[in-house]
């Protein structure tokens, strides 16, 4: 009955007082940290140039030619950061049929009315929508920052492919920043979550709570 | 045969004072701040196609006043040369050969490129750096070099496809209409050395009524639809061109029929700009607010019970 593939590589459960659980390695925690520092920096310098109004953060990375000239390089960066994350976090993001469910009840969700919702893997439906829509929103945000890289490719695309992507790259580093509010909030407001990227773990009843049929996979497969 | 309007010469004598400064800036780039400027009479350089040679004396005179120095290139097998605008060379001229289907005449159309200060500038509405792009109050619209800082917005803002962005120190250059010149009282340095004053340069209103003279000569010899080139799509441009076919500007080289800043600018620069920073912060504050409203989600003493009992602590 337990679903394999909610299970990533490195989680385990110790059972004691409280139990705790190896939810993320340090190769993930490491990964995070590179794709969360790279977007925050993308989305200060990004701003910066996107309203007059927010220019003064050309200041944090020495100068607004500076900042032109480095935004798409950590672009660069996050790229292939976000990419290794993918790769590792993907299969367990794959939707199932308790995410409808969990989408359905979001009024329960957004209550903290835990008990009336149906018992989830390794992520639930708004972590995997915030999963899906980055990878999604990265992958524009690359294609669109390559075609307006004045620097390497001012000449390689037409005015008319230059304006439809830089209009494109505005919309979705939006989108993005809004999806990482949520990222972040949800991370803020379900106390107990920041241990799991700081530490790497979290207490058996924060996985029991929040992620119970993770857990229960985990108790049977990988217990310690 | 109507009488063709005379351009004098430029004065030799010093200005008693310099005509144009920072008092006279109408807009400017990614500010916000009301500019108090101080008018001046709008200016204009008119091009007559119908006059121009093809010397390439402009082209020459503009390297030299600006001190800017094209490396040799190589011959593409036309007459334009450079072929293209370069972050050197802020006008080139580009020739066309047409064969006129009315008169079986080939004609030789050669148009002089270059910015057009476009009453509403693409450029300065793109610009996100703060006074790297400035409009005078005569129309004049200049890069401030030491504010670029080379993102290339300018080339997207456009309708005209002008600006070019130096591989050297990574800034944005185009045609100043000489406003260093203009500045003390000068006129242009590419009108200055054009041979048959097919360049001529003084107030936008003396230069439309030298328009209508050309334009009167041109239609008693056989150019019907020769007209002003003046695109009220950009609320008209402080270059102008006397075309001797004026109902088809895409002869001469592609110069645009209704030019006027692209609506995919617009959007960016407006409406996306605006409801992009009101997303933002209505997130932020959705989750503010929902932390007040419902307080942290908690993890309690029992869901710690059920996962030792789970795991098999006890």
């Amino acid at each position: 009955m337990a679903t394999q593939y909610d299970v990533e590589a490195g989680d385990s459960v110790h059972p004691g007082d409280p139990v705790e659980v190896d939810r993320y390695t340090v190769g993930a925690r490491i990964n995070h940290w590179i794709t969360a520092i790279s977007l925050v920096l993308l989305a200060l310098s990004g701003l910066s140039l996107f309203h007059p109004s927010l220019y003064f953060l050309t200041a944090l990375f020495g100068g607004g030619e500076l900042t032109r000239a480095i935004h798409p390089w950590i672009g660069v960066v996050l790229f292939f950061s976000f990419l290794g994350m993918f790769l590792r976090f993907w299969k367990a993001n794959l939707w199932k049929r308790e995410d409808g469910t969990w989408m359905a009840k979001i009024r329960d969700v957004l209550t903290g009315h835990e008990e009336n919702l149906p018992e989830l893997g390794k992520y639930n439906a708004g972590q995997k929508v915030v999963f899906w829509s980055m990878s999604i929103l990265i992958v524009v945000l690359i294609c669109t920052g390559v075609v307006i890289w004045e620097r390497y490719f001012g000449n390689f695309f037409s005015l008319t492919q230059q304006r439809i992507a830089v209009l494109v790259h505005a919309a979705a580093a939006v989108i993005a920043i809004c999806v990482w509010i949520v990222h972040v909030y949800a991370a803020i407001w379900v106390q107990g979550t920041f241990g799991a990227m700081t530490r790497g773990q979290v207490t058996g009843g924060w996985a029991w709570r929040h992620h119970r049929k993770w857990l229960r996979e985990l108790v049977t497969t990988k217990r310690s | 045969m109507p009488v063709t309007h005379i351009i004098p010469n430029p004065q030799t004598q010093p200005p008693p004072k310099t005509v144009m400064s920072e008092r006279n800036l109408v807009k400017r780039s990614a500010s916000s701040e009301a500019l108090a400027a101080e008018p001046l009479a709008p200016v204009a350089k008119l091009i007559d196609i119908s006059k121009c040679i093809g010397c390439k004396a402009c082209q020459v005179a503009c390297l030299e006043w600006n001190d800017m120095h094209e490396k040799i290139g190589i011959n593409e097998g036309v007459y334009d040369n450079p072929p293209d605008l370069t972050p050197n060379s802020f006008t080139v001229m580009r020739y066309t050969e047409w064969v006129n289907p009315e008169t079986e005449n080939l004609e030789w159309l050669i148009r002089k490129d270059g910015c057009m200060h476009c009453a509403d500038p693409g450029c300065l509405k793109a610009c996100p750096a703060p006074g790297a792009i400035v409009q005078y109050t005569n129309g004049i619209v200049d890069f401030v070099h030491e504010n670029c800082i080379g993102c290339g917005y300018c080339v997207k803002g456009c309708p005209f496809n002008i600006p070019r962005i130096s591989k050297v120190d990574n800034k944005a250059y185009k045609c100043t209409l000489c406003s260093d010149r203009v500045a003390v009282g000068q006129g242009p340095a590419c009108q200055k050395a054009c041979p048959t004053q097919a360049i001529v340069f003084g107030t936008k209103d003396d230069m439309k009524k030298h328009a209508d003279g050309r334009i009167a000569d041109l239609k008693s010899r056989g150019y019907q639809n020769a007209g002003l080139y003046d695109p009220p799509g950009v609320n008209g441009t402080h270059v102008m061109y006397v075309l001797q076919h004026a109902d088809q500007p895409e002869l001469y080289a592609n110069l645009p029929r209704d030019p006027r800043i692209s609506p995919l600018v617009e959007a960016w620069k407006g409406v996306s700009k605006y409801a992009g920073m009101a997303a933002i912060a209505a997130m932020a504050v959705a989750g503010a607010l929902h932390y007040f409203v419902s307080g942290p989600n908690r993890v309690s003493r029992e869901d710690e019970e059920n996962a030792k009992r789970l795991a098999g602590s006890e």
